[in-house]
């Protein structure tokens, strides 16, 4: 294997850790594999929705619940903390030292909470309004299809703080190295879900 | 259903003493043989003092030959059950002519419900991943799965989904909505009981392990094959294990989908699938026959991989036709995508859907009739020997063409509105599963058995549960298409046409047969162990196989291969015997790493019960705690860091050195002498 053979992006393996390497080619593998079980139940969400989009039982329809501006503000927090996550990224490629990975991390980790905290208060305004996931076909799914994705970020964020304390624990072994790479595999994950979301459901709002 | 509140409301949900199954005798009873059975097997194990061992060896092992014999164990058990249950419809069926016989008819509606999602999720379901877990891993030449642990999770999240089955036997009533649990009439309104809840959780624990069993066979395919193993070097049953783990990746998460926003319907009133509010009960139909009908090739491929070695091997001959059985595995896979809405023609969708769906159904004819000819084609001047494994594999070429046949009728949607919900599709699909899934795993466990325990099974046995497996097969379904053909309903507890009496008296015989099948295997199992010093088979290659799997000793040991072989061509163990190369120990040994036993996978699948129990009565506190089990247990694994073993060269040197010499000194047997005691399992060369 020479020396600047990139086989996992991300991953400064390189020739020095064969094994580790070796270890890393099966152990992402599988992760996209997850990622593509995790991508068809997206999927069917999103059809779902498509199928009860009409489905409003004479109860709120998109027009009066989506408020553009906060989804709007909300992707602006996803798509940067997926920039962060890119850094931290680089950063444990680059860095002998974890210690910009330190940075980084809890950087996404605060935009990510940032996220779910306006999403909570989205969907708090919703219920408030009566518009609660019971009230209509239309909103079940809705509500079926955004908080499984606040729930996988919530996930991405408890695992963030896991990697944190893992890097405190362990610095940089190969396990960690490898679990940071799936951990942003996932997180840029979210962030294309997310962007479907933003474009599929939020959208709506402008035309229905 | 009487609520209870306070304290005893917080403590246990809505579990109450109505829940004990007292409606009726034969539920009282069943209850019963649970409870007596769960205590004595606990008794037993404790007399014995043997729990240390169960959890040192079995419960917490990663190796995935271990998890394999569990995942066919647990297939046995549950088969046991279901069997029972058949028997008892049949019994009903051919009673209640006119009369209420002895089933009421929710009792009965609870058979059938799990008569079908045990015999498809808890026991199809663990016994192919059982055999592909054994097998594969040997067959590619690794030394265990890619994730091993994750195997063991997989293992104890299906065993949990199979406690709760067995659980609802003695707690609650379960579900009357069948296998395929079709709202609205499984949600709330129309189900208010538990009986929903349980079928919902259990299938749940068991799809999440099979979406991550699929993703640990097919990572393991695509990551593990020793070097020289090319995609198309390796032996079918490992194409048909990455066809089915990649049917499992793609269509478990439908299932997944479908049960929880059901769940989310009947806990939190969403309108996913009601009658009403926007709900649309259509999409669950399509959601479901998104998992179910790949589901079907799920269960399917895994047995045309073991008739496709089992054919070759007891014939002495090459497989027929590898490519073109390569390629028709393939298209079989990627068709089984695009039918499935043969499953609902009647829903009401427009002529033209249904005409594309019934071609695209008829379509996969092709490649399953290629697959046949080659059988029949590897079978053609070759040298076949009738061993029971070879026996199944016969009665299954002609049953599934039958089973085909009327496939065919069903895939036309007009015929099919003329037997829809008829027992004609019972017919059908009990012709497509037990010939096309069940013989395979049979012929599976009587082939690789040697392998696993180092000893053969009875062959006398062996014919005698052959014979009661087809001769009951016939007897069982066959008269259900002339019945579905006179036009009675699917699922009926009392039927008012005395003219389908004879008919169902044959099936009820048939069902009888069946089950004398099962024990026939119980007997033959019994027997072979008491019998086994006389049988043994250490040498590991009692029918000279042709794969990997047979170039080890029997049982093979922890690490599969001492130094991991290079391949250089198919069928590797068969040339190596052919020019002399088999049976040669290497230059020199070497530490080899192994994964260690592990917890996690136990805690994470108890949890997971424990959870879902608590859902069915609304015990929030034991959900919760489930939960929060479940993911701690995660967590905390993934800073545990000395996660292997080191198996030293000395000791791989000496086990090797044990089964060479006991190589170098048995005597070679013929084939014709394959199924006596001669056979100490080492072939004679055929050159």
């Amino acid at each position: 294997m020479s020396a600047n053979e990139v086989l996992h992006a991300g991953l400064n393996l390189g020739a020095t850790d064969p094994k580790t390497h070796a270890e890393a080619g099966s152990a992402i593998f599988g992760f996209w594999v997850f990622l593509m079980t995790d991508a068809v139940l997206f999927a069917l969400l999103f059809a779902n929705y498509g199928v009860l989009l009409s489905g409003t039982a004479g109860g709120p329809g998109p027009a009066a619940e989506f408020k553009l501006s906060s989804a709007f503000i909300e992707t602006l927090l996803l798509l940067t903390s997926s920039f962060t996550f890119g850094l931290a990224s680089l950063a444990m490629k680059h860095g002998s030292q974890p210690r910009l990975l330190q940075v980084w991390l809890p950087t996404t980790l605060l935009l990510g909470a940032g996220f779910l905290g306006m999403e909570l208060h989205d969907f708090a305004t919703m219920l408030s309004d009566g518009a609660t996931p019971s009230r209509s076909g239309f909103l079940s799914a809705f509500f079926a299809l955004v908080s499984t994705h606040g729930l996988h970020v919530f996930a991405g964020c408890v695992w963030i703080i896991v990697m944190m304390v893992q890097i405190a624990v362990f610095g940089t072994d190969a396990r960690v190295k490898i679990n940071v790479l799936r951990l942003g595999l996932f997180w840029h994950f979210l962030d294309i879900i997310w962007v479907a979301i933003f474009s599929v459901v939020y959208l709506q709002g402008l035309i229905r | 259903m009487t609520e209870t509140r306070g304290v005893w409301h917080l403590l246990l949900g809505n579990l109450t003493y109505n829940a004990l199954p007292f409606y009726s005798a034969i539920a009282a009873f069943a209850a019963g043989l649970v409870v007596v059975g769960a205590i004595s097997v606990f008794v037993l194990i404790t007399w014995l003092g043997k729990w240390r061992y169960l959890w040192t060896e079995w419960f917490t092992s990663v190796d995935h030959k271990r998890i394999g014999i569990m995942y066919i164990i647990i297939a046995f058990i549950m088969m046991s059950r279901a069997l029972i249950e058949a028997v008892l419809m049949r019994v009903q069926q051919a009673v209640a002519i006119n009369s209420p016989g002895f089933l009421p008819p929710d009792h009965f509606g609870q058979l059938f419900s799990t008569h079908g999602t045990i015999m498809i999720f808890f026991m199809a379901m663990p016994f192919l991943t059982g055999l592909i877990n054994y097998v594969m891993p040997l067959q590619i030449g690794a030394r265990d799965v890619k994730f091993p642990l994750l195997n063991s999770i997989s293992l104890w999240l299906t065993g949990g989904g199979a406690g709760l089955m067995m659980v609802s036997l003695v707690l609650g009533k379960f579900s009357t909505g069948g296998w395929s649990g079709y709202p609205p009439y499984t949600g709330i309104e129309f189900s208010p009981g538990v009986g929903p809840d349980y079928w919902i959780w259990a299938v749940s624990l068991s799809s999440i392990g099979t979406t991550l069993t699929g993703l640990n066979f097919a990572t393991t395919i695509y990551k593990g094959r020793a070097p020289g193993m090319t995609l198309m070097r390796m032996p079918l049953f490992c194409w048909t294990s990455l066809c089915t783990s990649i049917l499992m990746i793609f269509a478990m998460p439908p299932l997944t989908v479908a049960t929880t926003l059901l769940a989310l319907d009947r806990y939190l009133g969403m309108h996913f699938f009601t009658n009403g509010m926007g709900g649309n009960m259509m999409n669950y139909a399509n959601l479901f026959w998104l998992f179910g009908h790949p589901e079907v090739y799920i269960l399917i491929l895994p047995a045309f991989g073991v008739y496709s070695e089992v054919i070759p091997a007891f014939s002495s001959k090459r497989l027929y036709g590898y490519t073109s059985l390569v390629c028709a595995t393939m298209a079989i896979a990627v068709l089984s995508f695009t039918v499935w809405l043969h499953h609902f023609f009647t829903m009401g969708q427009s002529a033209n859907i249904n005409a594309a769906f019934g071609i695209a159904t008829m379509t996969i004819g092709v490649p399953t009739g290629v697959k046949v000819y080659d059988w029949l084609l590897t079978m053609c001047r070759g040298r076949v020997r009738f061993t029971p494994p070879m026996l199944f594999s016969l009665a299954f070429i002609v049953s599934f063409v039958i089973g085909g046949m009327t496939g065919i009728i069903l895939a036309t949607p007009p015929l099919d509105y003329m037997v829809h919900n008829t027992v004609f599709l019972v017919a059908h699909f009990h012709n497509m599963l037990i010939p096309g899934l069940l013989y395979g795993m049979i012929a599976g466990y009587q082939y690789w058995f040697p392998k696993a325990f180092g000893f053969r099974l009875n062959e006398t046995w062996g014919r005698i549960a052959f014979g009661c497996w087809v001769v009951g097969f016939y007897l069982a379904f066959m008269p259900l298409y002339v019945l579905g053909a006179e036009g009675m309903p699917r699922r009926s507890q009392e039927v008012f046409d005395t003219a389908y009496r004879p008919w169902l008296l044959i099936a009820m015989v048939g069902a009888f047969i069946l089950l004398a099948g099962l024990v026939s295997l119980f007997i033959q199992l019994r027997v072979s162990i008491k019998q086994r010093d006389s049988n043994r088979v250490f040498a590991g290659d009692p029918w000279d196989g042709r794969g990997l799997e047979w170039s080890v000793s029997a049982p093979p040991p922890e690490y599969n291969f001492a130094v991991i072989p290079t391949v250089t061509s198919r069928d590797t163990f068969a040339g190596q015997k052919e020019h002399g190369q088999a049976y040669h120990p290497p230059q020199t040994y070497q530490d080899i790493e192994m994964p260690k036993n592990s917890a996690a996978g136990v805690v994470i699948g108890i949890s997971g019960a424990a959870c879902a129990f608590g859902l069915v009565w609304h015990i929030w506190w034991m959900s919760i705690l489930g939960l929060i089990l479940i993911w701690g247990t995660v967590i905390v694994r993934s800073f545990v860091r000395d996660i292997y073993k080191v198996i030293p060269a000395a000791e791989v040197a000496r086990t090797e050195a044990r089964w060479l010499n006991h190589v170098a000194n048995v005597r070679a047997v013929p084939r014709e002498l394959e199924t006596t005691p001669a056979n100490k399992g080492l072939a004679e060369s055929v050159a």
